[in-house]
């Protein structure tokens, strides 16, 4: 058991807008749910701390607006923070703050440490370029220049998502979203990143091509030992794959704990309205 | 013999916030457990059995008192305090829960639950693969079901795929809730000598079974929650 996080985030904040006198001071704070109705600033992530430990699944749920999508996108570096620290163990030797790194630290980061799969798959794919050309851009930016072997990667990678072979060389738009979802894991896995952030993967498929998503994450963690953020709004996807949960509400953490904790004993009254909606 | 666990003035309330009502489940539970001994608890329906059992798992959060658990990794600790990390290494590890439901996941056979059991724990795949076919075996699951998904599986198939996955990990510490109940009277006795056999592999357990004839002569003693005594 190792016992340093793989990864830490310490009192991350996001913030849209410049703030007024009403909403500026995070103790005195006059807003409705995350927004400020004086100068419409929102505050979609307030003060996030939690730890991801090797080979771990930690799942975030939430209801829409709640802050999980930005979030996931501060942490791959699509949105700057305003505020907060994130350390990786194996960057730096977990010493320095990720977020104050320059771009090129970034670019570094996210080619060779983390991969994510986008509530989006618009965001995360090309969608004309063939399935094996998105990968190996992935592969490109990461360093590699060998054409034939990046084709191979990309074919055993599409293989590991059950993308068929007479298909891969066709455009993602011409996919159904549960393949778009696949093509977009095996680009996020092709650098073999420690660290996989996914955002509502499986959300708008439908229930068979969903289990077959979530079969393929759980064997990810099982084989690859990968570690993952998992976002959803669904505590039933949570309960498969999470071993433990956190919650969030209008920007901030409400409650974490075991997953079958949070869902048997939720302490806080959102969380509880949220798991007895499900029964 | 050495003590295993130490349950000390546990209480565990519910806050239901949406009715703006607290509910005690359990007050003050005091009982303790030898390695190797077997407890069975008593008490009519919501009692607390359930409770109790599920605060030493940690399923719920324990609200007060401790709960003593001699581990062979991390030594005497208080299951009641311990870190999530923790308590998911020892789930993983030492302690296991066998109810009558079944956590399935889609798509996963019930020769694959019973590997991964293995394979969490670390161990090698051809290790988990053979050790699963044992605990199979052992516990008598019809081998043409064994690549069927378990979500078809009647309630006695259920349960001893349910034991299989907990038995698979070795646990020193087996909480059982009321695994037997909507099984047969044929069903209930095989889980019977389920359990005789693991108790003479040196397994401590816990157990709830509603039916008091059931667990005649399989406990070493039985603690009483409506009473608050080991009887
Ligand atoms: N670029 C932006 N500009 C202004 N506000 C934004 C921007 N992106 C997000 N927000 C706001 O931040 C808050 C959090 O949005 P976010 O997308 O993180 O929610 P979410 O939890 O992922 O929701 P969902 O479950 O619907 O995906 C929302 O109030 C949203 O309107
Ligand atoms: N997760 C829970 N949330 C709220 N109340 C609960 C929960 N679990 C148990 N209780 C309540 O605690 C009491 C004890 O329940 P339980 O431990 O399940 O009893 P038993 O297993 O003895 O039938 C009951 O009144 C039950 O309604
Ligand atoms: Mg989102
Ligand atoms: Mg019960
Ligand atoms: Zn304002």
């Amino acid at each position: 058991m190792h016992d340093k996080p793989i990864l830490q985030v310490r009192n991350l904040k996001k913030q849209y807008g410049p703030g007024c006198a009403d909403c500026a001071d995070p103790a005195n704070r006059i807003i409705e749910k995350n927004h400020c109705p004086k100068c419409q600033t929102v505050y979609a992530c307030r003060n996030i701390s939690f730890d991801l430990h090797e080979g771990e699944i930690l799942g975030i749920v939430g209801e829409s607006g709640s802050g999980k999508s930005t979030l996931m996108k501060c942490l791959y570096f699509d949105e700057a923070v305003t505020d907060g620290k994130a350390f990786i163990r194996s960057y730096q030797g977990g010493q320095t703050n990720i977020f104050e790194e320059s771009s090129q630290q970034h670019r570094f980061i996210r080619n060779y440490i983390l991969g994510m799969v986008y509530q989006n798959p618009i965001l995360g794919l090309k969608m004309d370029f063939s399935s094996v050309g998105n990968i190996a851009e992935k592969l490109i930016a990461a360093g590699d220049r060998r054409v034939k072997r990046m084709e191979e990667r990309s074919k055993e990678l599409l293989e590991h998502v059950h993308i068929p072979i007479a298909r891969m060389k066709d455009e993602p738009k011409k996919f159904s979203g549960g393949m778009q979802q696949r093509v977009q894991i095996a680009k996020a896995l092709s650098n073999n990143p420690p660290i996989l952030f996914l955002d509502e993967v499986t959300t708008g498929l439908d229930l068979s091509v969903q289990a077959s998503v979530l079969d393929l994450i759980k064997r990810i963690q099982r084989e690859l030992g990968i570690s993952m953020l998992v976002v959803s709004h669904d505590l039933a996807v949570i309960r498969m794959l999470a071993n433990r949960t956190i919650v969030m509400l209008n920007g901030e953490i409400i409650e974490q704990g075991l997953t079958d904790q949070i869902l048997e004993d939720p302490q806080h009254a959102y969380t509880q309205q949220l798991v007895y909606s499900l029964i | 013999m050495s003590r295993l666990l130490e349950v000390k003035d546990l209480s565990k309330s519910f806050i239901i916030h949406h009715l703006t009502k607290k509910m005690t489940a359990i007050e003050t539970i005091n009982f303790s457990l030898e390695e190797g001994e077997f407890i069975g608890i008593v008490g009519k329906s919501g009692s607390g059995k359930s409770t109790v059992l599920k605060s030493i798992y940690r399923t719920y959060l324990p609200e007060k008192g401790s709960i003593l658990y001699n581990s062979e990794k991390f030594g005497l600790v208080d299951l009641a305090k311990l870190s999530e990390r923790e308590v998911l290494y020892l789930r993983q590890h030492e302690i296991g829960y066998v109810s009558q439901f079944l956590n399935v996941m889609p798509r996963t056979t019930a020769r694959e639950l019973v590997e991964q059991a293995v394979i969490e724990m670390g161990r090698p795949k051809d290790e988990a693969r053979q050790a699963a076919e044992d605990a199979l075996t052992h516990f008598e699951l019809d081998p043409e079901l064994w690549d069927s998904y378990p979500n078809t599986f009647s309630g006695g198939q259920k349960l001893r795929l349910n034991i299989s996955c907990a038995i698979v990990k070795k646990p020193r510490l087996l909480l059982l809730d009321e695994p037997t109940a909507s099984l047969d009277d044929a069903s209930k006795l095989r889980v019977r000598e389920i359990i005789e056999r693991l108790k003479i592999g040196g397994t401590t357990l816990i157990g709830i079974f509603h039916d008091l004839e059931f667990m005649d002569g399989l406990c070493d003693k039985v603690y009483d929650l409506q009473k608050k005594i080991v009887v």
